[in-house]
């Protein structure tokens, strides 16, 4: 460390006369210095010690307001409907794109083009709207019955009553993550080698086992960060059904911030940091289970964060025992 | 070219009978007629494109045919007769005709994800079978046949190319097939390992298991086939005992390709 960049300069500037093989042996290795690397990031911290002392110091935040809001009894039933509809919405719109996706693979051209029809339709409509037309549906449908297509009905619901606000809530947004999901299923489906199909028929496996035991499992590896990314958005997609009357976090915040105009900034300082908790936790999830699904992928599977560290100290500490010895 | 030798009454392991296969416009098998006995070594050689690899996928059905038919075992493959023309099968009889016919590919297609003792044991458990714990017995068993029963536990991915590819004909020994068909079993493989995979070959070539194998090495067929196959264009241009097919080739391509290759 404490080697002027014009030593390692001058070594390799010497003559190739004083190239000898016996003297170079002798010769330890300096590391390349990187002068800017150190200015940069010199300049970086100083710029997130200052955002951080803002923060701290700022009255403008109300910290105490926000310790006072953060574990309020309403925005914890907000954190739980926020927390039910994503959970419910995620489920099902996995499901709606496993089958999506499915549709899309077929041989039969009409499955195609309805699974195409459908994600070209909902990845083109903004989700508010989405909401906002199943909040209006009994006055579309006054009520949906099960029976035969254009015959008589077996079962009537009357929609008033099905059309609960979280019912609302929770389809309009599997109607609209299907969509996504049955994109980032494919993309993972295709991804598999064709290889595995082939090994897969040439067995003779069942072709159910073909897709739940052989083909998916392995999907999975690629479907699983693209789908997280979709479940991130998904999550903060939920603060919109403060607009069909469903009090999530953030409808919980916006209802007591026009009760208590003045904490409106702590309030929305409690939301981001539950959407910021929402999205650590998922992101915990997604590296197990990632780590899981990549068994047989890689030679060595990927260290846990706290294996990291451990590698990372001994490392650091051979190093300093190095250079101290030399 | 199907020769009709002794009234032998025990149906023959395979033939193929006057197979046509186009891919678009382009002919890759061009009348084939091939009969196999049981127990009998055949090695099918011919350049690259000739057809002999979609004459093997054709076999177990993962190619159907535009004309003609096989049959294994003396039972149509992918087809059954109706009057006198054929229908194709559904799918789930395919597969259950498919697990009586081992297949051997050239990258082995192990699945990765699962252990190699999975691998093999997956098969006979999927389409009933076996119980779990006889598949996986029969697994250990035949994975110590073909010298890896230390490596049960390990993931394809953690073997070299000649390890997976002896856990791929495990794999393939596992359903128990009346007959094997191998596709280039060791032109993925580096030259040290190629040894390791025919020594496992050779040892099922001798125990009487009928097999079809697609491969470029000749020494190898000298030394275990019963019958050599001369593919050229999509047609079997030449067959017979490897003293006649490859030290007396009759036929201009077959001398040819020798040539070139030995």
């Amino acid at each position: 460390m404490s080697e002027p960049p014009g030593a390692a300069v001058s070594l390799a500037e010497a003559p190739p006369a004083d190239d000898s093989p016996r003297l170079l042996t002798a010769q330890r290795v300096l590391p390349l210095r990187r002068p800017g690397r150190w200015i940069v990031t010199a300049v970086v911290l100083v710029v997130v010690a200052q955002i951080i002392h803002g923060l701290a110091t700022n009255p403008f935040y109300q910290w105490d307001r926000f310790r006072y809001w953060f574990l309020r009894p309403t925005i914890l039933d907000g954190l739980v409907i926020t927390l039910e509809v994503a959970a419910l919405s995620a489920v099902l719109g996995l499901l709606g794109g496993v089958l999506l996706a499915l549709g899309r693979l077929s041989g039969s051209p009409v499955l195609r083009a309805v699974s195409w029809t459908y994600t070209w339709l909902f990845r083109s409509v903004p989700l508010i709207v989405v909401l906002i037309f199943l909040y209006n549906f009994s006055a579309l449908y006054r009520t949906l019955s099960l029976g035969v297509p254009f015959g008589p009905a077996f079962v009537t619901f009357d929609e008033s009553r099905l059309a609960t606000d979280m019912a609302v809530a929770v389809v309009g947004l599997s109607l609209n993550e299907a969509a996504y999901a049955s994109e980032v299923v494919r993309a993972g489906i295709l991804a598999v080698d064709q290889g595995q199909h082939e090994a897969a028929a040439a067995l003779g496996l069942p072709k159910g086992y073909q897709f739940r035991k052989i083909v998916f499992p392995q999907a999975l590896r690629s479907i699983t960060p693209n789908y997280v990314n979709q479940l991130i958005g998904l999550i903060k997609g939920t603060s919109l059904v403060f607009y069909v009357s469903l009090l999530d976090v953030f409808g919980s915040v916006q209802t007591m911030g026009s009760t208590y105009p003045g904490d409106i900034v702590p309030l929305l300082l409690v939301a981001t940091v539950w959407y910021l908790i929402l999205t650590s936790a998922v992101s915990v999830v997604q590296f197990h289970v990632e780590r899981y699904f990549a068994r047989g992928a890689t030679r060595t599977l990927p260290p846990t964060p706290l294996q990291k560290a451990r590698t990372g100290l001994t490392e650091l500490w051979a190093r300093l025992r190095r250079e101290a010895a030399v | 070219m199907t020769s009709t030798e002794t009234l032998d009454t025990t149906p023959a392991a395979l033939e193929v009978h006057d197979v046509h296969k186009w891919y678009g416009l382009h002919r890759v098998l061009d009348g084939v007629n091939l009969t196999v006995r049981p127990g009998e070594v055949t090695v099918v050689l011919g350049p690259s494109g000739s057809g002999k690899s979609t004459l093997l996928r054709v076999i177990n059905h993962l190619e159907k045919p535009e004309i003609g038919h096989v049959s294994v075992g003396g039972e149509l493959i992918g087809v059954k007769r109706h009057g006198d023309r054929l229908k194709e099968l559904s799918e789930r009889v395919i597969l259950t005709q498919r697990s009586r016919i081992g297949f051997v590919f050239q990258n082995f297609n192990l699945f990765p994800h699962l252990t190699v003792l999975d691998n093999v044991a997956a098969a006979p458990v999927a389409t009933g079978k076996l119980t779990r714990p006889k598949a996986q017995e029969l697994a250990r068993e035949l994975l110590g046949r073909v010298g890896l029963g230390d490596r049960t536990g390990a993931y394809p991915r953690q073997l070299s190319g000649g390890q997976q590819q002896r856990v791929a004909i495990a794999r393939a020994l596992a359903l128990r097939p009346g007959i094997i068909l191998f596709d280039e079993p060791t032109s993925a493989l580096d030259p040290e390992l190629v040894g390791e995979v025919l020594a496992v070959i050779k040892d099922l070539a001798t125990s009487g298991t009928t097999l079809v194998i697609v491969t470029h090495e000749i020494g190898f067929a000298r030394e275990v086939a019963d019958r050599v196959v001369f593919i050229d264009g999509g047609r079997i241009v030449e067959q017979g005992p490897p003293s006649e097919v490859l030290d007396r080739p009759q036929h201009e391509r077959t001398r040819d390709f020798l040539g070139k290759v030995l």
